[in-house]
């Protein structure tokens, strides 16, 4: 499955948290296609959230958790990297530049509009204040979101609605030019219009970046995504197009979870 | 029947009871304003203790509270911080947080004492830097409980998007962390400076009291609050009067601060 269409490659992954007996994750493998959205479905407690944070290993913000298996990134130009090898602090904060994540919750900080977008592009060595500008900018124009702030730009980022602040956060995502993009349930926390208004975006983002999001909107997964994966207890019991899951899948797992038999 | 009977009598009793509680707490504000504002002159500014005025003392108070702020904000901050956001849930912390919660409700006395012991008898004299370092160590425990009380109200998200952003965790607590809990902090460092603006035990023995004008924190240093545990004791009026004149200037700073505190709180709601 090496071929040049999938930018990360899940192999026999398993994850255990810290004290727990068994592992939450088992043995996953998972494409991660270019430029396409892969919607991660299942029940609560699935291990889809697991999966999605293991990606840009911000699991390792608390200690104590095990990995097994590999998580292959494909760098611009065919580099290839296990990212479960990675261990110093340099080489996460290069991982996540690659590799952005968008929260359930609106995570915008407690500083200006214009100081959220680039405070990720100051981390990453960034000082120029014209290339700032422009950086800030395209990401905010990226995210559907200039015209509605380019007036306010040097007002507190936590004055804007909730729909507005997690547009914030995808700008800010994107402003690093990642190669993917990790959504964990990004609108479960909005009104049906903001969740509109991210959902196209996410559709257009697909362009520059692969998108991976975890959602328990099945509608979501299905208008969204090209790729789904169906989870359960911590396997993943299938993986094929959207269409295919929704309209024939081959297990009866997803069948029946799919129909809202149970889940 | 039964039940509104004692449901009436209960009321009766818990307004009786609130009543004496704000009673002396009204009785000791009227006395003290009412002995406090006609004992006030405009000399009593300007003057120094030895013409009978408070301005050395208000200033020897005040050099003494700020200094032991400097102090005790990094290091109180810096605990919290470690508390919170790197020793959370390690023996170590808990170790740290039971201490300095054991250290809050420490006599002042007892701090003054050991200042004493550590600053004052081998230099041989009472100095204004042992009196800012007593207060400090009383205030620490205070801003150490504030700052972890306070980064506990940031939500997890909020690191985890800092650091998915490819921060550094010291750069996302100073940068991020910090920042939404800066309000709560603040006001921490406000109400502890105005605890520690009024005690006297502390600076009893390391500070003491000094009549004059000084800002030479190697000499012993003027205090308000010792000041007027000194004048309340002699027998002439005008140094009671002048004791009850201090009382009331404290109490209106410490009733200030208070205030501040509980405004900046308030507006950022």
């Amino acid at each position: 499955m090496s071929d040049s269409n999938v930018v990360m490659e899940v192999k026999k992954f398993s994850f255990t948290y810290p004290g727990a007996p068994k592992p939450s994750l088992k043995k996953i493998n998972l494409p991660v296609r270019k430029n396409k959205i892969t919607a991660m479905i299942g029940p609560s407690g699935c291990g889809k959230s697991t999966l999605l944070r293991s990606m840009n290993r911000i699991h390792d913000l608390y200690p104590g958790n095990k990995y097994e298996g590999e998580i292959i990134l494909h760098h611009k130009g065919g580099k290839q990297e296990n990212i479960l090898e990675l261990k110093k602090e340099n080489d996460f904060i290069r991982l996540r530049q690659e590799v952005g994540m968008i929260f359930q919750k609106p995570t915008p900080f407690p500083m200006s509009i214009f100081d959220n977008v680039a405070y990720g592009l100051r981390l990453s060595g960034i000082k120029n204040k014209t290339e700032l500008q422009d950086r800030v900018e395209a990401a905010l124009k990226g995210a559907a979101i200039w015209e509605e702030t380019k007036d306010r730009l040097n007002e507190n980022a936590l004055g804007m609605s909730g729909g507005q602040q997690q547009r914030l956060c995808i700008a800010r995502a994107v402003a690093l030019k990642p190669r993917v993009l990790l959504f964990d349930e990004p609108t479960s926390a909005l009104d049906p219009i903001s969740t509109g208004a991210i959902e196209e975006l996410i559709a257009e983002l697909k362009e520059e970046v692969s998108v991976v999001i975890v959602t328990h909107n099945m509608q979501q997964a299905s208008r969204l995504s090209d790729y789904t994966a169906f989870m359960y207890l911590g396997e993943l019991i299938e993986y094929d197009k959207t269409e295919k899951i929704f309209l024939s899948p081959s297990e009866k797992l997803t069948e029946d979870y799919i129909t809202g038999r149970f889940g | 029947m039964n039940r509104l009977i004692l449901n009436k009598v209960i009321l009766i009793l818990s307004t009786l009871s609130a009543m004496i509680g704000i009673g002396f707490l009204f009785w000791i504000l009227a006395t003290l304003s009412y002995k406090g504002i006609t004992s006030i002159h405009w000399t009593t500014f300007t003057k120094d203790l030895v013409e009978g005025g408070i301005r050395n003392l208000l200033v020897g108070q005040f050099t003494m509270a700020l200094l032991a702020t400097l102090i005790a904000v990094p290091v109180g901050m810096m605990a919290g911080i470690y508390l919170r956001e790197y020793g959370y849930g390690s023996k170590l912390s808990m170790v740290i947080r039971n201490l300095s919660d054991v250290m809050m409700s420490a006599p002042s006395i007892v701090i003054g004492v050991f200042v004493y012991a550590i600053m004052v008898d081998p230099v041989g004299s009472y100095n204004g830097w042992a009196g800012a370092v007593a207060l400090a160590i009383m205030m620490v425990p205070i801003i150490i409980s504030t700052t972890d009380n306070m980064l506990a109200l940031v939500p997890q998200e909020l690191r985890e998007a800092g650091i998915a952003l490819g921060g550094s965790k010291h750069k996302i607590i100073l940068q991020v962390v910090i920042r939404a809990a800066k309000v709560g902090i603040m006001t921490g460092v406000l109400l502890s400076f105005a605890r520690i603006i009024g005690e006297t035990a502390p600076l009893l023995f390391t500070s003491a009291n000094n009549q004059f004008f000084t800002m030479n924190m190697n000499e012993q240093f003027p205090s308000l609050t010792v000041s007027i545990y000194n004048l309340a004791t002699y027998p002439d009026a005008p140094s009671r009067e002048l004791a009850w004149a201090a009382s009331f200037i404290l109490t209106m700073i410490v009733l200030c601060i208070n205030l501040f505190g509980r405004f900046v709180v308030r507006k950022k709601k």
